[in-house]
């Protein structure tokens, strides 16, 4: 089911630069009509499903309406993304509602720093396989050197391309 | 009232005459996924102690682009080398064995002595881990909190022997956020679709450029560089999807993989390898949910419509493979899998079902109501971390897994070299002893470059590497690291070199814009831009594509068959696609990106195609047959095949390279 707006949830993230489903969609199908302040998926069968979009969106403007060439109408599922969880509600097509949650990150938003207590990678170790962080080389045990000969080794096919 | 088609506002951004900007760096960085990502994350470190120059450029952002944007319910490639559970050797013979004996052993040995560093990285990073505790199962949150490490030698979960579980929805979020910490905001650009690669103007078989455009703006990248990194991906949506209508889009791998890492790196004359290769997944019908945490955590069946497991029921059509050693380990490979399943659907024994109802009411007799409380959120979750579209479809379908079983289906081939699957690029191996001198690629001043090109100072991961599947998210991460530092050294060793493009910026910029240009010409010619005689629009350039590939190279309508008499008449209708390529037009911004993919597609599945041609065997049955050679052929092919495109005489030479065997026999573990 690919990604749609509600009208009345949609602002147009006007207070920002860009909206926030254009910024984050993969594949580029979200898309602001800048006189109405309102986004639209500009492509749905290009729509992967993904919910980047829907997870990112502040206004809780966006939702999915399952793929309407298979999935039969009424189900569908709602994200609830916060800075440590995610919480879901799957609604089914007979009315039913279930919900779901999940941890989805142990550290602070945008805290990552990728070398605190690494060492260096020193200078002479750039010609070594290792990493910065790694100190011992795995090689594989007892390696041999098979080579499996094979019957018409040296034929070749051309193809040429149309010009 | 009615109003002529062409009146029309188009959907997407406008286009007009693109600003031309050209940026020099030192290491260019084509692509946002794992692969980038971990190139990014490695190359800073070695980068800023030799004032060399970084640049990451993403056709999306990077927070949310490539596989694993949805997030992911388990990491797949997990050796545990620390908690003593594998070494990188079992990790070779695995793969050796799913991909039917044609591997480059070295460069997946090389991915699994690294990987679980990555994964520790993941972890350290904030990335939810599972862990076992008494035997229990405590999810990443709580295993964080009761302060349990995995690079200390926690015990992972795991659902199969390489496989553990995660609570993945922020994975890509995690990853990228490190990636983008230790560039800083100058060192990459979002949302530039880099299209094409340039050769250097002085020296031979050099890249030392890319060209691409904005998908915001009207502005042309033209980038200068001593060296980079390609990898964009697979390649989806080249053989007609099981969906045609809306739910085209519901692809198993992500819609947006254009297959551009091959297209554009084969384009400047990377040797090529097993691009006959191909993936088609098993899963579940539709929704393409992952089967994985079903068959290895949850133990459920695949059976067929009267229940029974159809792998057992066909068991004697393994003994041909057996025979000449092949599936001999625990696993069945998956293109035998495949073999087996289709038998039942052709021979009228369909639906098949992923028996979810067994497998989870002979748990819960074992469990507590609050435990079975939590099973049912593990088996939901699976879904919604990484494709939500199932859950949706078990919704709308009102399924739910305790109660009723689910349908499963082939899905529509897939090129990818990570997955299950190794089509992609050669590359070189390690500058290491135990590595065959064949499978090093020799570069201009004579050193070998690890995960280079047969293209001087052009280098490939995850997706674009051949011959070496398996690598999954943390794999490709890892490979991407590989290449990170990599790109560090070659800046280092060729730091005299000043890149000078063999193509103008008026030149380049004119090839980018052409779809936009040719609508000028064609536009007034009708009354509805879809329906001109003069052009064509990507939508139907890539519907004429998908119909091609999939009744000539062995699609799903053929359940997979095709022939060399097959192929020859494929080839002569994507000839003359390529040709009208040149009518391809573009009426705004977003069309101008579904051009140019439309175009690589157009490149890698012809190459797939012809590798087809050439292999005459059916190395992987199940994923593709040639009805005229049935059968496996060691003696003639148990090989590489590899291509060459020359961009002189337009042209593609398809040839074969030794097979060279490094891990010893066991064959498969």
């Amino acid at each position: 089911m690919p990604s749609y707006v509600n009208p009345e949830k949609c602002d147009g993230c006007k207070g920002g630069e860009r909206t926030a489903c254009m910024y984050v969609c993969p594949n580029d199908l979200m898309i602001l009509d800048e006189k109405e302040m309102k986004a639209y998926n500009q492509e749905p069968d290009q729509c992967w499903e993904c919910y980047s979009c829907i997870k990112i969106c502040p206004q809780g403007a966006m939702t999915i309406r399952p793929y309407a060439d298979f999935a039969p109408m009424g189900g569908t599922s709602i994200p609830l993304r916060s800075a440590e969880d995610i919480m879901w509600t799957v609604q089914f097509r007979s009315g039913e509602v279930k919900r779901f949650k999940f941890p989805i990150r142990t550290t602070a938003e945008g805290s990552i720093d990728p070398y605190t207590g690494y060492g260096q990678g020193e200078p002479e170790d750039l010609e070594s396989p290792n990493f910065f962080n790694e100190t011992e080389v795995v090689t594989p045990q007892g390696a041999i050197a098979q080579k499996y000969d094979i019957k018409d080794a040296d034929v070749t096919q051309t193809w040429k391309n149309p010009d | 009232m009615p109003q002529l088609p062409t009146k029309d506002a188009t959907k997407g951004l406008t286009l007009a005459e693109p600003e031309v900007v050209e940026m020099d760096t030192d290491a260019l960085i084509v692509g946002g996924g794992m692969a980038a990502t971990g190139a990014a994350v490695e190359a800073v470190r070695w980068a800023d102690k030799f004032g060399v120059n970084l640049l990451l450029v993403d056709k999306a952002a990077v927070e949310r682009s490539g596989a694993v944007a949805p997030g992911l319910s388990a990491i797949n490639t997990y050796l545990g080398m620390k908690q003593g559970e594998n070494v990188p050797d079992d990790y070779v013979r695995m793969i050796r064995n799913d991909l039917m004996g044609i591997v480059r052993e070295d460069l997946i040995f090389d991915v699994g002595r690294h990987v679980d560093n990555s994964v520790h990285l993941f972890e350290e990073w904030g990335l939810p881990v599972w862990v076992k505790k008494e035997g229990k199962n405590l999810d990443g949150a709580k295993a964080k909190s009761e302060g349990y490490k995995v690079r200390e030698g926690a015990q992972v979960v795991r659902s199969g022997r390489w496989q553990c579980m995660i609570n993945g929805e922020s994975y890509k979020v995690i990853v990228a956020e490190a990636a983008k910490n230790a560039l800083g905001e100058e060192r990459y650009l979002e949302r530039v679709f880099v299209v094409k690669l340039l050769m250097d103007a002085n020296e031979p078989n050099r890249v030392s450029g890319a060209v691409g455009f904005s998908t915001r703006e009207n502005k042309v990248y033209i980038f200068r560089a001593n060296c980079m990194l390609v990898a964009c991906g697979g390649a989806v949506n080249v053989y007609r999807p099981r969906a045609t209508g809306e739910g085209m889009g519901r692809a198993w791998y992500p819609v947006w993989n254009a297959g551009s890492t091959y297209a554009m790196c084969a384009q400047v004359g990377a040797e090529m390898t097993m691009m006959e290769n191909r993936f088609v997944p098993i899963r579940f019908k539709d929704g393409y949910g992952p089967v994985g945490a079903w068959f290895l955590l949850f133990k459920s069946q695949a059976v067929n419509s009267k229940g029974e497991d159809y792998v057992k029921n066909n068991e004697a059509m393994l003994k041909p493979y057996q025979d000449r050693g092949y599936a001999t380990g625990s696993v069945v490979p998956a293109c035998l899998r495949n073999h087996l399943a289709m038998r039942e659907m052709r021979e009228g024994r369909g639906p098949l079902f992923m028996d979810t109802v067994t497998a989870l009411q002979n748990t819960f007799k074992e469990l507590n109501k609050q435990e079975q409380k939590h099973l049912e959120s593990e088996a939901w979750e699976d879904f919604l971390d990484m494709c939500p579209s199932q859950a949706n479809l078990w919704a709308a379908m009102d399924i739910k897994p305790e109660e009723h079983v689910s349908e499963l289906m082939p899905t529509e081939p897939y090129l990818l070299g990570s997955h299950s699957g190794c089509c992609g690029i050669w590359v070189s191996g390690p500058d290491e002893d135990w590595v065959p001198d064949d499978y090093k690629v020799k570069a201009d001043n004579g050193k070998v470059y690890n995960r280079m090109t047969t293209v001087n100072g052009l280098f490939t991961a995850a997706d674009g590497v051949g011959a070496s599947g398996h690598k999954f998210s943390s794999g490709s991460h890892a490979e991407g690291r590989i290449v990170g530092k990599q790109l560090v050294r070659w800046c280092v060793d060729h730091k005299d070199f000043k890149p000078q493009l063999k193509i103008s910026s008026e030149e380049a910029k004119n090839m980018v814009y052409q779809p936009w240009y040719t609508w000028h010409e064609a536009k007034e010619e009708s009354t509805d831009p879809t329906v001109n005689p003069y052009c064509i629009t990507p939508k139907n350039f890539m519907d004429r594509l998908v119909k091609h590939t999939d009744e000539y190279g062995g699609g799903c309508s053929t359940m997979y068959m095709t022939s060399e008499a097959m192929l020859s008449q494929g080839f002569k209708l994507l000839d003359m696609l390529e040709e009208d390529a040149k009518k391809l037009v573009a009426r705004d911004l977003h069309e101008l990106m579904r051009a140019w993919e439309q175009y690589h597609r157009l490149w890698t599945v012809r190459l797939h195609m012809q590798h087809i041609e050439f292999r005459k065997e059916s190395r992987y049955p199940g994923f593709y047959y040639r009805t005229d050679y049935m059968g496996i052929d060691d003696s003639t092919w148990l090989c590489f095949v590899n291509s060459q495109y020359d961009p002189e005489k337009n042209q593609v030479t398809l040839f074969k390279r030794p097979y060279i065997k490094i891990v010893p026999d066991p064959y498969a573990p």
